[in-house]
């Protein structure tokens, strides 16, 4: 056990340093403008772009930047190029929007995806069942900004009723009913996807699960169907669920809601990053994809230990 | 292998079947799985009216220019701001002059109402087919044709969705026969790269390489894209999901290798490449098929999702990301500007999902596992 944390906590480790070492060449790589000139604006004299080059150390080999730029991150001083504010504390501003909105539609996703997967396994063939497998469908073929312009037009203040508030973010020491009600709009768009795909998945997982021979043997000895369906079955069934959950959740969380925090205008960590990247502002895309990469990667060490507590057959190794 | 004694031992679902299809009297051909996929595929209704809406879909967006020239006398860039034409014989211009609009109704604001904005401009609202074909949609604010927007839109999404599954499709596939063939140190490689895509934020390096190469293109290594080119979406959009084809088809290949014609192939002296392509390639043809059409759902989505925030497709070039993004801004007078793009994207994204589940269906026998009630 303590073997698996140490191997799985160094890789972890390796590849965020991986993912931003791959970014940064990228940006070089990349044509995206120079950033000393975008430092110094548009009436800027040569020289002064020179003074510039030279004192954000711009001049020194690709290596060098990178290095620092890693010592910077680490030691929380990645300052932004074009406006020149601290990275860390821009993403420490965003965390929280980003978290409520992940949060909530977590749950949201997780509750209406399980409810949904076991109502469509369980009455399978149904109408119940069409009904849902044909929504489901519908759920994972929406593009979610486009559902989020929808909604906010339709139920938002911006458009033809008034019904909810229109985007935002509202602290939640501010107003925890504020909080609330502006996110609600933003967990139901963000959820209906994960809702229709989990809701796929475990609907699959279960009618494979219900042919297994200890369903069979459970059968066989009298338990009541809904202790099979619950205890055996479910139990089963959710185990891919636990992983894909455990992924999906890890990258909203990084900041990988960027449509939906961009539609609604929720300045999280998504949001952020969509805007440095409209800037080609280095620093902070690799400030927030190393924050991404960290969440992702050590939820997948999460989900490893949770799936061997779920499955006493797999160990983790 | 035709000998019916054997087939009836194993009780396959394709032993049944073909027993089934046979009078007891005549021989049993073989038949190939491919024919019975087939057949199984026939029998599903849904999945075939699913198939025909998109192929209705592909044909009307290739379609595009001759609507645009015969019907709509326009094109896709073409602004048409000072002009008026005639709907149900009234004149009407095809971009107003602005004022308070009430939030409700869309239409000019009555005194004491409240809900009204102030708008610039207000292009004209849909004629659906009151205008002689034009405008049947309306027009965006430059007055330029929606309908005609939204068939070249659908075309260049369709390019990009399509052209970059095949890419994508194909490192896969190549990636995951070299792996699953050659296991050892390739696989090891091959499986790392496949996880660092994991952790990596695609989407986030999706949306940065496509807005840093739309401003100056792409001049490396002999290579020359424009930056206004379908290339750059193409491509950036292609990678992103080549690991989640990657490593299922991987699995597939590492079990197919253990398999006695593999072995075969080999002892007969075949090179790797023939075992690969010939032998291992045709095993996992109806997955790659599946992955394909399920792709092309995804990406035409992942196109509309980097459009919108201005890395996909870049305008003028219409798209139905780029044309829900422009509708946006008029939601509130003219909703139809953001709705028909979405609605298009949903109705092919639907129907590519709709289609390329019953296609698994058909060629995974394990489809015909059904619950006991």
């Amino acid at each position: 056990m303590a073997a698996f944390f140490v191997r799985r906590t160094l890789g972890a480790a390796l590849v965020c340093i991986a993912v931003t070492f791959i970014v940064f060449v990228i940006f070089i790589v990349v044509p995206g403008g120079d950033p000393a000139q975008r430092i110094a604006g548009k009436n800027a004299t040569g020289q002064n772009i020179i003074n510039i080059r030279h004192s954000w150390g711009f001049d020194r080999p690709f290596y060098v930047q990178y290095w620092n730029m890693l010592k910077k991150m680490f030691t929380g001083e990645l300052v932004s190029y074009t406006s020149q504010q601290n990275v860390l504390q821009q993403i420490k501003q965003g965390m929280p929007a980003t978290f409520s909105l992940t949060i909530g539609a977590g749950v949201i996703w997780l509750f209406f995806g399980i409810l949904v997967g076991v109502i469509a396994a369980v009455t399978a063939g149904r109408i119940s069942d069409r009904v849902i497998t044909v929504l489901a469908l519908i759920g994972i073929s929406l593009p979610v900004f486009w559902l989020g312009i929808i909604a906010r037009y339709y139920l938002a203040e911006g458009g033809a009723t008034t019904f909810f508030p229109d985007g935002e973010y509202v602290p939640i020491s501010n107003s925890p009913f504020q909080w609330f009600w502006h996110l609600v709009l933003p967990w139901a768009v963000l959820a209906v996807l994960f809702v229709g795909f989990y809701g796929r998945v475990l609907r699959g997982n279960i009618l494979d699960t219900i042919n297994e021979d200890f369903v069979r043997t459970a059968k066989a000895k009298g338990l009541a169907p809904r202790r099979i369906l619950v205890k055996h079955v479910l139990r089963t069934s959710l185990i891919p669920i636990v992983t894909l959950f455990g992924l999906d959740f890890a990258a909203v969380l990084g900041g990988g809601a960027i449509l939906t925090e961009t539609v609604f205008d929720l300045h999280g960590v998504g949001q952020y990053a969509a805007q440095s990247i409209n800037n080609f502002d280095l620093p902070p895309i690799m400030g927030v994809t190393m924050y991404g990469a960290f969440f992702i990667v050590s939820f997948s060490v999460l989900v490893d230990l949770f799936y061997a507590y779920l499955d006493p057959r797999i160990r983790p190794t | 292998m035709a000998d019916r004694a054997t087939e009836s031992e194993f009780t396959l679902d394709t032993a049944a079947e073909l027993a089934a299809a046979e009078p007891e009297s005549a021989a049993i051909r073989g038949r190939s799985p491919w024919f019975l996929a087939w057949r199984r595929l026939r029998r599903n209704y849904i999945a075939f009216a699913f198939l025909a809406l998109f192929f209705l879909v592909l044909i009307a967006c290739a379609l595009a220019g001759v609507y645009a020239r015969d019907v709509a006398h326009t094109g896709p860039n073409t602004n048409h701001i000072l002009e008026i034409v005639k709907v149900n014989g009234h004149s009407q211009s095809v971009l107003s002059s602005g004022g308070y609009i009430s939030k409700s109704t869309g239409k000019a604001c009555q005194s004491g109402q409240t809900d009204c904005i102030l708008v610039s401009s207000l292009p004209i609202a849909p004629t659906w087919f009151s205008g002689g074909g034009k405008f049947v949609l309306g027009a965006d604010q430059n007055g330029r044709d929606i309908a005609v927007r939204l068939l070249y839109g659908g075309r260049n999404s369709l390019i990009v969705g399509i052209g970059s599954s095949a890419i994508c499709i194909f490192f896969a596939v190549v990636l995951a026969l070299l792996a699953g063939y050659f296991r050892g140190w390739a696989d090891f490689v091959i499986t790392r790269f496949f996880d660092l895509f994991y952790a990596f934020p695609v989407v986030l390096l999706g949306i940065a390489l496509g807005s840093a190469l739309a401003i100056n293109g792409f001049h490396h290594w002999g290579v020359n894209i424009q930056s206004g080119s379908l290339w750059i979406p193409t491509l950036v959009i292609s990678y992103v999901l080549i690991p989640y084809v990657g490593r299922p088809l991987r699995g597939q290949v590492l079990s197919l290798r253990e398999k006695e014609f593999v072995e075969a192939a080999i002892a007969q002296g075949a090179n790797p490449l023939r075992i690969m392509f010939t032998d291992l390639l045709p095993n996992i043809a109806s997955s790659v098929l599946v992955f394909f059409t399920l792709i092309i759902a995804n990406n035409i989505v992942l196109e509309a999702g980097l459009s919108y925030l201005g890395a996909g497709v870049q305008p003028p070039t219409p798209s139905w990301g780029t044309l829900i993004t422009d509708g946006q801004t008029l939601i509130v007078t003219r909703p139809w500007l953001a709705l028909a793009p979405g609605i298009a994207i949903i109705l092919t994204v639907l129907s590519l999902n709709v289609f390329g589940d019953g296609l698994r269906d058909a060629l995974d026998p394990r489809a015909k596992v059904k619950v006991e009630h």
